[in-house]
């Protein structure tokens, strides 16, 4: 008669864990620590909330930093913040130009994973005349050796947007 | 402080999970002091920095129960990089504030979870996640970033001055600075060759880091921490107490803890905040902080310094453990701390003033000994899991003052001569948020 082959799929265990991209883990005192893979995704449902018009501006081409109300204050955000950092008063949206120069910048040879296929990449904080804080952004169409503090540049934006602060980047300027 | 512990820093530790790594950890801090039974500790603080390493929310509840501690008081601290060292100060407060007469600080971090890009990946969701994080969110690129643009401030406009070709300025100056920056991989890497908790010892040249893979220009390889799996934990009690526990209790004697904008880009430039030992007329035509300095690192500096009486850090401390999870954020420490003035911390680095006496680095170091920094071997050679690092350095500052050394790393090398005071320095984010603690001999 048969045996039952009802647990037969199991007989091999270490089989079954590599089949599975599990694995068994010795240490140097034998003992075996079983390491398994769990995936995990996740779709956020994020809001820019009070930066949403800076996000729909570089659809159109443009970009948005803020101006603190207050006549005493006054300061200028290339990256905009709808509440001034130093005296607290509401800002407006303000419009900086399209063209700054470089405060600093690097090269990125490796990245995040989801970020690793792009690489190399240049990344870049440009000061705008005026205002009094700068904003990150990529640096397209130039490589390491082109680049240098007080580089000026000017802006790219996305024809088909993505509504995320990559549909903006600049470039070094034509002069 | 009366006893602490510190599991091996790796790459994996595939056979403990976070609660078995706390408590091997634990377990060894209780054996080190007398008297110390888990009845005696009123409550723990416990750190780890991210939830995504290990995807287990409240996974400091685990480690309470693992522990036995329940059902007394505990909460979890995070504070980005500066985890470990918010929690030292956590316990410190629950300690100083008399709600506690005897605290465990535990931390710890299991970054192995997930393959290093994508851990690289979590760490970068420390930045805001609207303006940074979608650009090619890397810290190492913030890092690189900062240090680009603190050697245009002090190399170009101070040493290179007078190179004409701004291009040509810029690239003899940066060479310098990774030529500098490599000097404070050696002597991290180097240290560590005595400490059997660090994850990479290793003898290496200038040459060699220069050589190690171009990570974010200009930061290599051998300049960067890496990610770790560790524990680390401390007992802070009150002083009634302390001699109950051992012969040799260390004092905590200031504490300091500064903040600095999310972005980089919103780093404003306003002027320096000053120690006693500084005058504004050093810093006239200076920017700051910018993305050059770190005004948190100054600011925790000034609040633990002025509380412990340090005038004259230099001088006054025996030694730093500093959280150098980049060679560039070690130089640029120097200055925030007031090691030196801003602007002189490569040079600073060159006189050997942070390097041990008596150890081979292969290296011209004729200040060595005056402040050693890291002699533990710092993030870069010792590992970074980030919730137990500000702790680990906590560990090796109170075994240097106790001066066991020789005990717990089976190797007197490291041991410092008769130190009296030392600090630790925890760091986050692009410079977020740092503490500061001054621990001194209370013996």
């Amino acid at each position: 008669m048969a045996k039952p082959k009802t647990f037969s799929k199991f007989r091999d265990v270490q089989e079954e864990i590599t089949r599975s991209g599990s694995a068994i883990f010795r240490d140097k005192d034998g003992f075996e620590a079983l390491v398994v893979r769990s995936p995990y995704a996740i779709e956020y449902i994020h809001s820019y909330a009070e930066d949403s018009p800076f996000f729909l501006g570089l659809a159109e081409g443009k970009i948005l930093g803020s101006r603190c109300t207050n006549a005493a204050c006054r300061f200028v955000f290339a990256t905009p913040r709808s509440h001034c950092m130093v005296c607290g008063t509401a800002t407006q949206w303000h419009p900086l130009p399209n063209r700054g120069k470089l405060h600093s910048w690097t090269t990125c040879h490796f990245g995040s994973e989801a970020f690793l296929k792009e690489t190399p990449y240049n990344l870049a904080l440009v000061e705008f005349e005026g205002a009094g804080s700068v904003l990150l952004a990529r640096l397209k169409d130039c490589t390491e050796k082109d680049l240098y503090v007080g580089m000026p540049v000017e802006a790219r934006f996305s024809d088909q947007p993505r509504y995320s602060i990559t549909d903006l980047w600049f470039v070094p300027a034509r002069t | 402080m009366v006893t602490g512990g510190v599991t091996k820093f790796a790459k994996a530790h595939p056979a403990m999970d976070f609660r078995l790594m706390v408590k091997r950890a634990y377990d060894y801090a209780l054996r080190d002091a007398t008297n110390l039974t888990s009845d005696r500790i009123d409550g723990t603080r416990i750190s780890y920095f991210s939830d995504h390493f290990s995807r287990q929310l409240k996974a400091a509840s685990m480690v309470q129960d693992y522990l036995g501690m329940n059902p007394k008081g505990s909460v979890r601290i995070e504070w980005g990089g500066a985890t470990g060292g918010e929690c030292f100060q956590a316990a410190y407060e629950a300690v100083a504030s008399g709600r506690m007469d005897v605290c465990l600080a535990a931390g710890y971090e299991t970054m192995s979870r997930v393959a290093t890009w994508k851990g690289n990946e979590f760490i970068a969701l420390a930045s805001d996640t609207n303006f940074d994080f979608p650009l090619g969110g890397f810290y190492t690129g913030y890092y690189a970033l900062m240090v680009v643009r603190h050697v245009y401030e002090y190399l170009r406009l101070g040493k290179f001055a007078h190179v004409r070709d701004e291009r040509e300025a810029q690239r003899l100056a940066i060479a310098e600075a990774q030529r500098v920056m490599s000097w404070v991989s050696v002597k991290n890497h180097v240290n560590a060759l005595h400490n059997p908790y660090a994850q990479y010892p290793k003898r290496v040249s200038v040459d060699d880091v220069l050589r190690s893979e171009m990570i974010s220009y200009p930061l290599t390889r051998d300049q960067i921490c890496t990610m770790s799996d560790g524990a680390a934990v401390a007992v802070l009690c009150d002083e009634a107490r302390a001699k109950e526990f051992t012969d040799r209790p260390i004092r905590v004697t200031g504490v300091g803890c500064g903040t600095d904008t999310m972005r980089l880009a919103d780093r404003p430039f306003g002027k320096v905040p000053l120690f006693p030992h500084e005058k504004a007329a050093d810093y006239e035509r200076l920017s700051y902080p910018g993305v050059h300095s770190f005004r948190a690192g100054r600011a925790a500096g000034l609040e633990a310094y002025r509380m412990a009486g340090i005038t004259d850090p230099i001088r006054q401390l025996d030694f730093i453990e500093l959280h150098d999870a980049y060679a560039s954020s070690e130089i640029q420490t120097y200055e925030d701390l007031g090691l030196c003035r801003y602007g002189e911390g490569y040079d600073f680095t060159l006189t050997g003033a942070p390097f041990l006496k008596h150890l081979d680095y292969g290296l011209p170091v004729p200040d060595a000994g005056k402040i050693p920094v890291n002699p533990s071997g710092g993030l870069i050679a010792c590992g970074h899991p980030v919730g137990a690092t500000g702790l680990m350095q906590g560990v090796f500052a109170f075994w240097q003052l106790q001066e066991r050394i020789a005990k717990h790393f089976g190797d007197p090398t490291l041991q410092l001569e008769h130190p009296q005071r030392g600090a630790i320095h925890s760091h986050a984010g692009t410079g977020s948020s740092v503490t500061v603690s001054i621990l001194e001999r209370g013996y």
